[in-house]
């Protein structure tokens, strides 16, 4: 199959190219960028790209596809349809599954799926300790081998300083790039939102800021000390953004992401007890916010991810303070994305950066990028279409996403895994 | 940031429809609240009587934590407004599952039920309900997790305004664990919205909420300080659970620090009231004398709890009634106009 995109605005960060040109496609792999045909080449299909945008595949480095196990909605197949339907093609999921991907099975288990479903590019991230109970080792190397890209604690931090100490000093020992997200138990003390403004008026179970960075600061001690290479995954405070900053200024090999729900929305959303806004780590607050998006326009954050989470509409249907907390967010990583640029916030290269070249880059990986020779995995995006996000319309099984309602300007119409379209917009 | 949304517990007409907080309600609502409850009480034996304002009208009673004084108060103020009761204590336990809350809800609204009385161990649960129920039905909210317990603010208001004639231009201070405290969040609110001149609240910051100014209140870390010129004192309870938490040390450092005694006393106001929402803990919030002294009002705001209670059922149904009336208003007049 001989695929030409002509006259599309190609834009691909990795190569700095922002430009209208042609995209030749051969054999599920991008065959040049150019504005002369080469030599040989027939189309079997001609695509008009006239007006609209070419965006490298997405690659996500947070987002639970729901498999295996029954603890989230979905499972791969549909959440990888999620996943293209809102540009990304390359999606991390983490080890948080029911059984845990503590073993070689379940990694093998998690990527035959992903075959089968043939959607999109899945990276198993590996338990860091078995069953996740941040007590005991896992078998690292032997989840290296099987294909776990990095290995992580999910939702479920160690608490044991001795115990991350070694698993991390084990995992430089393996070459290991570990994904963590940092929070102390004892200071979180079981609270559900931000200990601010908010939880003060609303009596809600607060979460200090130093849950999260008091923790992150013994991690960043002890990556030091160990030579570990850890990316830190969904800071929220300004706090742990001036902590990455400085650890990097001083040469430590650590990256960080946020999540995209944390540059947009802030504690007051939780104002009317909503448990759609009810997400770990919490809302924060608009300095946060603020300090967030600077963050990833200076490029202190590397990375923004969905953290996606589809859940059950029972589990959200509970006072706030008992239902799941989570977003379904792979269909809106993109779009509020944008909306950054559109805010003034990033400029386009930026933006696009953080979803494709700058994670692929932490992992290693050569996705997320139109590099002549590399799997076709695009987006054909119309910037100028008006949508309104309607959860009933949402492809992933879980349609818990506090966007509803949101005005949006730009859709994908089309998404290309390795040269064939896996996701064609029906309203177009 | 998303805008406000409308304010879930007013009809259209802006009128009580639900009872959930005192946040979001103006004085008309709260003075309205005050002035039914007045009438309720006879001036002369202070007796309550009973009235027919809730004839044919089913309360439930919806108690998903254990209560006694609170469910007995309703209970009364219920059947004094000649309202069926029913209650239903239900282990938080069993509804850990959504359907199941929202199941036993909609079964429970099946019944032909009016008008649910909720208490609940989730900061928002009564907003949760208010949500999902019928439009005809009914929420008053009887204490949700650290959140709001509104009844008993405004029975406090009550007591206020009985010794004080208005909670207009008052100096009130607030003692002990501010933080985990329903009622002080309710209290907290009624008071700025009656526009008292200043809330106080005293209490180590263990026990302050971590932004006390999002309350609208001062935070004073010594009593002495806190309660100089004020006009009413509230004390409030002291959980035995907040010295296993590493909050405090122990109840008798408390009560060296923050316990009301009689010489502190004399720093507020010589005519200042000294309330308690119950029940005390002697020695450790406050001192035997001064509970039993003639500041104190602590046993009267029982009472009270009944009167205000009937009004704001009443208030909640009339307030139906009324909206019904007008909506069918029209039709009428077209009608007539017709003939």
């Amino acid at each position: 199959m001989r695929l030409l995109i002509e006259n599309a605005r190609i834009i691909d960060p990795s190569q700095q190219m922002d430009q209208v040109s042609n995209l030749y496609i051969s054999r599920g792999r991008i065959l040049a960028i150019s504005d002369t045909v080469p030599e040989g080449f027939t189309p079997d299909q001609v695509i008009d790209g006239g007006g609209k945008w070419v965006l490298p595949g997405l690659v996500d480095l947070h987002a639970r596809l729901a498999e295996p196990g029954s603890r989230y909605e979905g499972n791969i197949a549909s959440e990888t349809k999620a996943a293209v339907s809102g540009g990304i093609t390359t999606i991390c999921s983490p080890p948080d599954t029911n059984p845990v991907n503590d073993t070689q099975a379940v990694t093998e288990l998690i990527q035959r799926r992903a075959r089968q479903a043939a959607t999109a590019f899945v990276l198993p991230i590996g338990a860091l300790t078995q069953g996740l109970e941040g007590k005991m080792l896992s078998n690292m190397a032997a989840l290296k081998n099987a294909g776990c890209i990095a290995l992580s604690q999910a939702s479920q931090p160690i608490q044991n300083p001795l115990t991350m100490k070694n698993a991390m000093a084990y995992a430089a020992s393996n070459e290991i790039l570990l994904m963590l997200r940092c929070e102390d138990d004892e200071l979180k003390n079981n609270g559900v939102v931000h200990s601010g403004v908010i939880s003060s008026r609303l009596g809600l179970a607060e979460i200090p800021a130093s849950a999260e960075t008091a923790a992150l600061a013994r991690d960043l001690i002890l990556a030091e000390e160990t030579g570990a290479r850890v990316h830190f995954s969904q800071i929220s405070t300004a706090r742990s953004l001036e902590m990455i900053a400085e650890a990097k200024k001083r040469g430590l090999p650590v990256t960080c992401d946020v999540a995209i729900h944390q540059l947009h929305l802030t504690e007051y959303d939780v104002m009317d007890f909503d448990s759609l806004f009810n997400v770990t780590p919490p809302l924060r607050t608009h300095e946060d916010k603020e300090a967030l998006r600077l963050g990833v326009k200076m490029g202190i954050i590397d990375a923004i991810v969905s953290d996606h989470t589809p859940l059950d509409r029972d589990v959200k249907l509970l006072p706030f303070g008992e239902s799941e907390p989570g977003i379904s967010g792979l269909e809106t990583l993109l779009p509020l994305t944008l909306r950054l640029v559109e805010e003034g916030v990033l400029d386009l290269n930026t933006a696009i950066s953080a979803l494709t070249q700058r994670p692929a880059d932490i992992l290693g990986i050569h996705n997320g990028s139109l590099i002549e020779g590399h799997y076709a995995d695009f987006s054909l995006f119309n910037p100028e279409t008006p949508w309104t996000l309607d959860r009933a319309e949402m492809v992933s099984k879980g349609d818990n996403s506090p966007f509803q309602g949101w005005e949006f300007t730009g859709q994908i119409e089309t998404t290309y895994f390795q040269g064939r379209p896996v996701y064609r917009n029906n309203q177009v | 940031m998303r805008l406000s949304t409308p304010n879930l517990q007013l009809n259209e007409q802006g009128k009580l429809r639900h009872f959930l907080t005192l946040e979001g309600l103006k004085q008309h609502h709260l003075t309205e609240i005050l002035d039914v409850a007045e009438s309720f009480i006879n001036p002369l034996t202070g007796d309550i009587s009973k009235v027919p304002s809730l004839h044919g009208k089913t309360i439930m009673n919806l108690f998903f934590e254990p209560s006694t004084r609170t469910l007995t108060t309703f209970e009364i103020a219920e059947k004094r407004l000649s309202a069926d009761v029913v209650n239903l204590n239900i282990e938080t336990s069993s509804t850990k599952k959504g359907e199941t809350l929202l199941d036993t809800l909609w079964n429970l609204e099946a019944m032909l039920v009016d008008m649910f009385v909720v208490r609940h161990s989730e900061s928002g649960a009564a907003h949760f309900i208010a949500k999902h129920v019928a439009p005809h039905v009914h929420v008053v909210n009887a204490g949700d997790g650290q959140h709001a317990h509104p009844t008993q603010a405004m029975l406090d208001m009550f007591t206020i305004r009985k010794h004080k004639g208005d909670i207009f231009d008052l100096k009130v201070a607030i003692i002990g664990d501010i933080q985990h405290s329903r009622v002080v969040r309710s209290q907290i609110q009624a008071l700025s919205i009656l526009e008292a001149r200043e809330i106080r609240v005293i209490g180590p910051k263990t026990l302050m909420p971590s932004h006390p100014e999002a309350l609208g209140v001062h935070v004073y870390d010594h009593i002495e300080e806190g309660l100089d010129g004020v006009d009413v004192i509230i004390n409030v309870r002291l959980q035995s659970e907040r010295m296993k938490s590493a909050l405090l040390p122990s109840e008798k450092e408390f009560f060296n620090l923050y316990g009301l005694t009689k010489e502190r006393l004399s720093y507020a106001k010589p005519d200042a009231i000294v309330m308690h929402p119950g029940p005390v803990n002697r020695g450790v919030e406050i001192d035997s004398e001064v509970a039993d002294g003639h500041q104190s009002v602590i046993l009267e705001q029982v009472t009270y709890g009944i009167a205000v209670r009937m009004a704001v059922m009443s208030i909640i149904i009339d307030n139906a009634k009324q909206l019904n009336a007008e909506k069918q208003i029209p039709k009428k007049v077209t009608e007539e106009a017709r003939s």
